[in-house]
């Protein structure tokens, strides 16, 4: 084989390596025509049982994060079923793998709706899996519980969103830093939609409040090479950095960060999407010190907390940590419950207005949490946490009472360009 | 001046992770012809000893020194095997070896999640290495110095074993023409199997230094693939001289298009660039000149 049929061979390789590389976190609102047929509700009432769906990535690259969701899912049912279930009925987790892809989140919520007949779906975690999922479950008329802090702009009658909006997590964030002092901010982020909209958001903030957004730099999903941006924000005179990255990228940035001799001190840094469980993997000594903002840590002093993280711990080991993700799905099972117990049936129809009457509460461990009737997002309390020496993190801020969800900002005047009012 | 400094040593810092990455993979796919797909997982292999041989000893330092020879015979060990059980059968047939060890990539990369779990696991760095070192006033991360020395050594060292020892005389012979070296006495069989070896141990090295600057996790091996193979095939197949032409300026291009735009508007223009030169270039930058592969 000559040299040059060697490289016809390889590049195309190379390019669809590239591709793939980068198509599973942008793939746009797959499936959703291939589930239009009008739905009659299948779900049995009848038995001792009523079948609820899980479907989280137990495979691929973010079955990392979404496992342990999985698992604080099943905890939560089996808390409610020794409980007694939800309107006297033992609930029957049916759990399908959305195996990282929206496509397959897709199409086996259609799955779940139709062949399981399942009352209400609980999971997705990245946006592009929920922006998949939300045409099937409003053309089937079912639900979906929605557990992590996501971009906002986005309230589906299907959705019950338990994560924090960016009212409950960005905003909270930006007013802390303005707190301190922080004028100069450079904003650094993957390449993909939460953190593109999350510094759209940040720049209009900013320009309201007197901050100056220095710079703001993105790269590919699972970038590794942060020395040009670690540069560019030591050159930019920035007296604090807003992190966006997600996954793998943050652990090259931190360690960039720090082998030039930065740290918490000189040049602190906000990252939204770093929680207890990524703490290891990034590596406690490139983030001590540096600042979080969720509205859950494992450090929570509530009685539920304790028995959360204590159960948690019994059921799945010693050395297992909780977080806000975590909670929210936790949290989401108990709303849920309430609602069906509130409305007295699992149709969805009269879950959706039990939950219009803005009195489903819940206990978190997080504290106490309302759902919104009319985003259908919940009341929480924006907490800004610190990293410290053993990887768990320290509430150093916390709202003094739970902030109501406002997806599309309304509520700001300065956020007027970015919801479009 | 310092941002001008910084850069490019950012620049040739990137060239030579690149380069590590690529330097094995130019002995196995240059100069032998296989398209290895798993040659980010020969990488990936190195960087999870990294991690083990860490876990075992406990002192950052002594655990790198221990684990490079260590990782360079892992990733040689696991090339060995792909080599005899796999490859052997399917020499002169690129296209079949590029779909054997995709199969192969994506199983071991199950194995490592397996083995150590999915999360990325987190490789602790020297003390020494974990501070910035000062060149012409401008703080530079000491652990690139440390990997632009290492990349420095090893491709020194794979010169010198190509140029100077009995092992690269037999290997350039079989790559120039087998017949003809194995007339001379030559066993092709032995000498690619060595040279498989060889490759796939600095694989293993290239995963150690890799553990210092980024996440080590089972897919660390598919960030760097694409770039290695960029490098060998920029460089001129089978050309160590290439390759380290390549890497550089890959390295140098990257992060100066990256400060003039953004990381992913570089990355792109640099892909541009290298598909450019290969239609101007198909040999890439040094011409191989041997009957093996012409």
């Amino acid at each position: 084989m000559s040299s040059r049929a060697l490289l016809t061979a390889v590049l195309p390789l190379v390019g669809a390596l590239v591709l793939t590389g980068c198509g599973q976190r942008y793939d746009p609102q797959a499936q959703a025509a291939a589930e239009q047929a009008p739905r009659q509700s299948c779900v049995d009432t009848d038995g001792d049982t009523i079948k609820v769906g899980l479907l989280n990535s137990l495979s691929g690259t973010m079955a990392v994060s979404e496992t342990t969701v999985n698992r604080s899912l099943n905890m939560a049912i089996d808390e409610i079923n020794a409980d007694g279930g939800v309107l006297g009925k033992q609930i029957e987790p049916v759990t399908e793998d959305g195996a990282s892809e929206p496509t397959i989140f897709a199409e086996r919520a259609g799955k779940l709706i139709r062949q399981d007949c399942v009352a209400a779906v609980f999971g997705g975690w990245t946006s592009a899996s929920r922006k998949a999922m939300l045409p099937v479950f409003e053309s089937q008329d079912s639900l979906l519980f929605y557990p992590v802090q996501y971009e906002g702009l986005e309230a589906s009658p299907n959705i019950f969103y338990s994560g924090a909006t960016t009212n409950q997590q960005i905003i909270p964030a930006l007013d802390w830093m303005r707190e301190q002092g922080h004028r100069k901010i450079f904003l650094v982020g993957s390449d993909y939609v939460f953190p593109r909209t999350a510094n759209r958001i940040i720049n209009a903030y900013a320009e309201a409040h007197d901050m100056e957004i220095v710079g703001e730099e993105y790269v590919p999903m699972g970038s590794t090479e942060f020395s040009t941006i670690v540069n560019k924000a030591m050159a930019s005179e920035a007296d604090a950095v807003f992190n966006t990255l997600n996954g793998d990228s943050n652990v090259a940035f931190f360690r960039q960060y720090n082998a030039v001799g930065m740290d918490a001190q000189s040049l602190p840094v906000m990252s939204v999407s770093i929680a207890e469980e990524e703490v290891p993997g990034i590596g406690v000594d490139n983030l001590r010190g540096q600042y979080v903002a969720w509205d859950y840590y494992q450090t929570v002093e509530t009685p539920e907390n304790d028995a959360f993280v204590a159960d948690f711990k019994r059921s799945y080991g010693e050395n297992q940590v909780t977080s806000d993700p975590m909670e929210a799905a936790y949290t989401s099972v108990y709303l849920w419950k309430e609602m069906v117990e509130e409305a007295g049936s699992f149709d969805v129809a009269a879950v959706q207005e039990a939950a219009d009457s803005g009195e489903i509460a819940f206990d978190a461990p997080e504290g106490t949490v309302t759902v919104d009737g009319e985003n259908q997002h919940i009341s929480k309390t924006p907490r800004i946490g610190q990293i410290r020496e053993d990887g768990l993190i320290d509430t150093i801020w916390e709202a003094p009472e739970p902030v109501a969800p406002d997806p599309f900002l309304d509520g700001y005047s300065w956020a007027a360009s970015i919801n479009g009012a | 001046m310092e941002i001008l400094i910084s850069q490019l040593f950012a620049g040739l810092s990137l060239g030579s992770v690149l380069l590590l990455a690529a330097v094995g993979l130019s002995l196995t796919f240059g100069q032998m012809g296989v398209i290895n797909m798993a040659h980010g997982e020969f990488i990936m292999a190195g960087a999870y000893t990294a991690f083990t041989v860490q876990q075992i000893l406990g002192s950052a330092g002594v655990s790198l020194l221990v684990s490079l020879p260590l990782a360079f015979l892992v990733g040689g060990l696991l090339g060995l095997i792909l080599e005899a059980t796999l490859l052997r059968r399917m020499y002169h047939r690129p296209l079949d070896t590029l779909l054997v060890t995709f199969g192969v990539s994506l199983i071991l990369q199950q194995l490592a999640r397996d083995i150590f779990g999915a999360p990325s696991v987190d490789v602790r760095l020297p003390e020494l290495l974990s501070g910035p070192v000062m060149i012409f006033g401008t703080p530079v991360p000491a652990s690139r110095v440390f990997i632009l020395a290492l990349t420095v050594v090893v491709v020194a060292g794979l010169s010198l074993l190509m140029s100077r020892t009995s092992l690269g005389r037999r290997i350039r012979a079989v790559v120039q023409s087998r017949e003809l070296a194995e007339a001379s006495g030559i066993s092709s069989r032995r000498t690619d199997a060595l040279t498989f070896f060889v490759g796939s141990g600095l694989a293993g090295v290239a995963g150690v230094a890799i553990t210092l600057i980024g996440s080590t996790s089972p897919t660390l091996g598919t960030t760097y693939i694409v770039d290695a193979f960029l490098v060998v095939v920029a460089g001129g197949i089978g050309q160590i001289r290439g390759a380290v032409i390549a890497a550089a300026g890959l390295g140098l291009l990257q992060v100066f298009f990256e400060f003039g735009t953004t990381a992913s508007i570089a990355k792109v223009i640099v892909l541009v660039i290298v598909v450019a030169f290969l239609q101007i270039r198909p040999q890439g930058i040094v011409a191989t000149r041997t009957r093996g592969l012409a």
